[in-house]
């Protein structure tokens, strides 16, 4: 007899339930069984014994942003990279050329290299610069 | 040379200059004038202008790099438009930056000389694919120049509204590919033509369409996506603003054509595309012009002006193929020389603080700056379409193509759409020559050469396309014919 | 095997939230994510189709896609963080000097 498509999914339904069952029945048991003192000094929030001043959100660098674009498009030109590795072998078969892929894949390398020489010209990797912003 | 690299040739050669311009640009002391960079750039283009001439000198038509870029007559008449509204702007943007306020000025070369790369490669490439590459880099390369002048509050608000609504644009036109995708199988302009007519599913594919014309509608500012449009035109730098109401436009109308150009093979599509741009062509013109009678700001009411514009061009599509594609494309060519002038004027008129906002700002310029006034007086009338300047011929061949195809109705609202644009034309020309109350207005120190020879050029263009439009209009029809009997 | 239809489904569903969350949102970070999960949806559904067509263009089509949504992301913080310098706010309803 065929299983009904959907009883594949009962070990996941399962293991939702479970995983519920486990976080609700842990934090509903300490309500309910746990002593409650609820003074005003208890209920603010804590910093290490100081007085919280402010937002909780600080300021950051811009420099987090600008590390953190270029690994964004520097990773994206490397995952460029990928299916040309994976026809590399059947490339001079295809092109009727011994170097042209890997000359195509020179080129592209340097334009990338063109901005990375950008980047790096106008101080941007320079991580300890003491300017106040870029 | 390789049949591969001439097809792209103009485009290489902006790139190359480009990237000439970046690795060039750090050795520049920061709060050095970057001219010479400016200068290079223009240098670029003008060798590009070159290469599109050697391209037209072949006389045949190229399909390289698989099936995905097609060199013709048809491209490199957009080839040529590109090449020369990133020239005028070049010109005129190379004294518009105060040496010293703003420290990146050597960027904004190399942004627009990237820009134009993508509007290029858009109107070249008959795979979809391509033609979202090129959108891409002409609206990236644009997001960061409509925030160029730092100074100003308004600057980042406008790029950001550009920014979000463009996103959203390509969202959109990245979703009607995909559906464009599966009700065919292909992603080729062609594949897609000859796979309408047989689908096994029409609905979807006439979705498809749908989607793709409201992603591109936002990028042309056709109503009803134009609401980023006077924003962004009031708070970009002037050069900048006319780059951007007429090069991407024109990238994109003529992709507009290519996907016009699928369609013919199937007939209810066809009826159904004809209809849904014909209500964006008399919504276009409706809310440009009343938007624009509304206005006090100058930009903001050429930026309706634009809207308009975008209404009167797109009555163009829904005629038959040859006619529309030389209309579309010779008005295209007109508009682009009358806008590229204006912003021009005024961008000489105020210089980087842009002192001269409102209307009533420009009273009385005409005793203190006569030569300039006058050419934005000519552009000005030109935008109405006054007889012997580029912008009358570009209407009447519009609207006679779209009485060839029976959709008179059409042609009767653009004629209406036009006289009451007469209106607020002739408000700003008239406190152009009225007379001044009060006090002197801004320092001006006079124009600068380049700025002058890129004006030169813009009335020279667009008084040739008005006494003269044969040229222009016989490279136009070749491109159209070179369209039609390759999709047929 | 799972039925097109189903993945055509999401798509169009993630499309609409996205859509929802855009013209919804204030925060300028949340309606960015939001452009980002509509471009998520359209490459759900290219590769649905490229799986219903049996060809690899769709699939090709994802790589771009993604390359120039990560493009534009970089562009679009940036642009963000100008904004934030000059407005010192991130709520798009308090960006409104240019009404009209």
């Amino acid at each position: 007899m065929q299983i009904p498509y959907i009883w594949n999914y009962l070990p996941l339904a399962l293991q939702i339930l479970a995983a519920l069952a486990l976080a609700g029945g842990m934090v509903t048991a300490s309500y309910i069984l746990g002593k409650h003192r609820r003074t005003k000094v208890k209920l603010s929030t804590y910093e290490c014994g100081m007085e919280p001043v402010g937002d909780a959100r600080g300021r950051f660098t811009v420099r987090f942003y600008m590390v953190a674009m270029l690994f964004i498009l520097f990773d994206v030109e490397a995952v460029f990279m990928l299916p040309w590795a994976v026809i590399y072998k059947q490339l001079p078969g295809i092109t009727h050329s011994r170097f042209f892929g890997f000359n195509e894949m020179l080129v592209y390398i340097g334009f990338v290299a063109v901005g990375l020489f950008y980047v790096w010209k106008k101080g941007i990797l320079n991580w300890a610069a003491d300017k106040g912003d870029l | 040379m390789s049949s591969a690299l001439l097809s792209i040739l103009p485009e290489v050669v902006l790139t190359v200059t480009g990237v000439l311009i970046m690795l060039a640009d750090p050795f520049f002391a920061p709060k050095a004038s970057k001219k010479a960079l400016g200068w290079l750039a223009v240098l670029g283009t003008l060798g590009a202008a070159g290469a599109t001439l050697l391209q037209l000198r072949t006389h045949q038509i190229l399909l390289t790099f698989s099936g995905s870029i097609q060199m013709d007559t048809f491209s490199v008449f957009f080839h040529l438009l590109i090449a020369s509204i990133v020239l005028l702007t070049l010109l005129v943007s190379l004294d518009y930056f105060k040496p010293g306020a703003t420290s990146h000025s050597g960027e904004y070369f190399a942004l627009v000389l990237f820009g134009a790369v993508g509007m290029m490669l858009m109107t070249c490439s008959v795979e979809l694919l391509m033609v979202f590459i090129g959108l891409e880099i002409s609206s990236i390369s644009t997001y960061i120049l409509a925030g160029y002048r730092k100074g100003q509050a308004t600057a980042s608000e406008s790029s950001l509204k550009y920014f979000l609504l463009g996103s959203f644009a390509t969202a959109f036109f990245l979703y009607g590919i995909a559906l464009a995708f599966g009700a065919t199988g292909t992603t080729s302009l062609n594949g897609i033509a000859s796979g309408l007519s047989v689908t096994a599913f029409p609905t979807m594919a006439f979705l498809a369409l749908a989607m793709m014309l409201v992603g591109l509608g936002f990028k042309v500012s056709a109503a009803p996506f134009h609401v980023w449009t006077p924003d962004v035109y009031q708070g970009a730098p002037a050069p900048v603003v006319g780059l951007m109401s007429t090069a991407p436009k024109a990238a994109v109308f003529a992709v507009l054509l290519r996907i016009t150009a699928t369609t013919y093979s199937s007939e209810l599509l066809h009826a159904r595309w004809v209809w849904l741009i014909g209500i964006i062509a008399v919504l276009s013109m409706t809310i440009g012009n009343l938007g624009a009678l509304l206005q006090k700001d100058a930009k903001r009411m050429l930026a309706y002006s634009s809207i308009a514009h975008a209404g009167y061009l797109m009555v163009a599509y829904t005629a038959l193929p040859a006619d529309s594609i030389a209309a579309a494309a010779f008005y295209t060519a007109g508009y682009a020389a009358m806008n590229v002038g204006a912003f021009a004027v005024i961008s000489q008129l105020g210089g980087y603080d842009e002192p001269l906002r409102t209307i009533d700002d420009y009273r009385g310029l005409a005793q203190k700056h006569p030569v300039l006034a006058a050419a934005l007086a000519f552009f000005l009338l030109s935008l109405i379409g006054i007889p012997f300047t580029g912008g009358f011929f570009g209407k009447f061949y519009v609207f006679n193509a779209a009485i060839g195809a029976g959709h008179v109705w059409l042609a009767v609202l653009g004629l209406l759409n036009s006289g009451v644009a007469c209106f607020y034309y002739l408000r700003l020309l008239t406190a152009l020559y009225s007379r001044k109350l009060g006090e002197e207005g801004g320092e001006f120190e006079g124009s600068s050469p380049a700025a002058a020879i890129a004006i030169a050029g813009a009335v020279l263009a667009t008084l040739l396309l008005g006494v003269l439009p044969g040229k222009v209009l016989g490279l136009a029809q070749r491109g159209a014919t070179v369209q039609v009997s390759r999709n047929r | 095997m799972v039925p097109i239809s189903y993945y055509l489904v999401l798509a169009a569903i993630l499309f609409s939230l996205g859509i929802a969350a855009y013209l919804v949102k204030r925060n300028v970070i949340t309606i960015f994510i939001s452009i980002e999960l509509m471009l998520n949806a359209v490459n759900l559904t290219f590769i649905a189709f490229a799986h219903q067509w049996n060809k690899l263009n769709g699939q090709i089509f994802v790589f771009f896609v993604m390359v120039v949504a990560a493009a534009e992301a970089a562009v679009g913080l940036a642009i963000i963080i100008a904004l934030f310098r000059s407005r010192q706010t991130l709520n798009v309803d308090q960006v409104n000097l240019l009404k009209g």
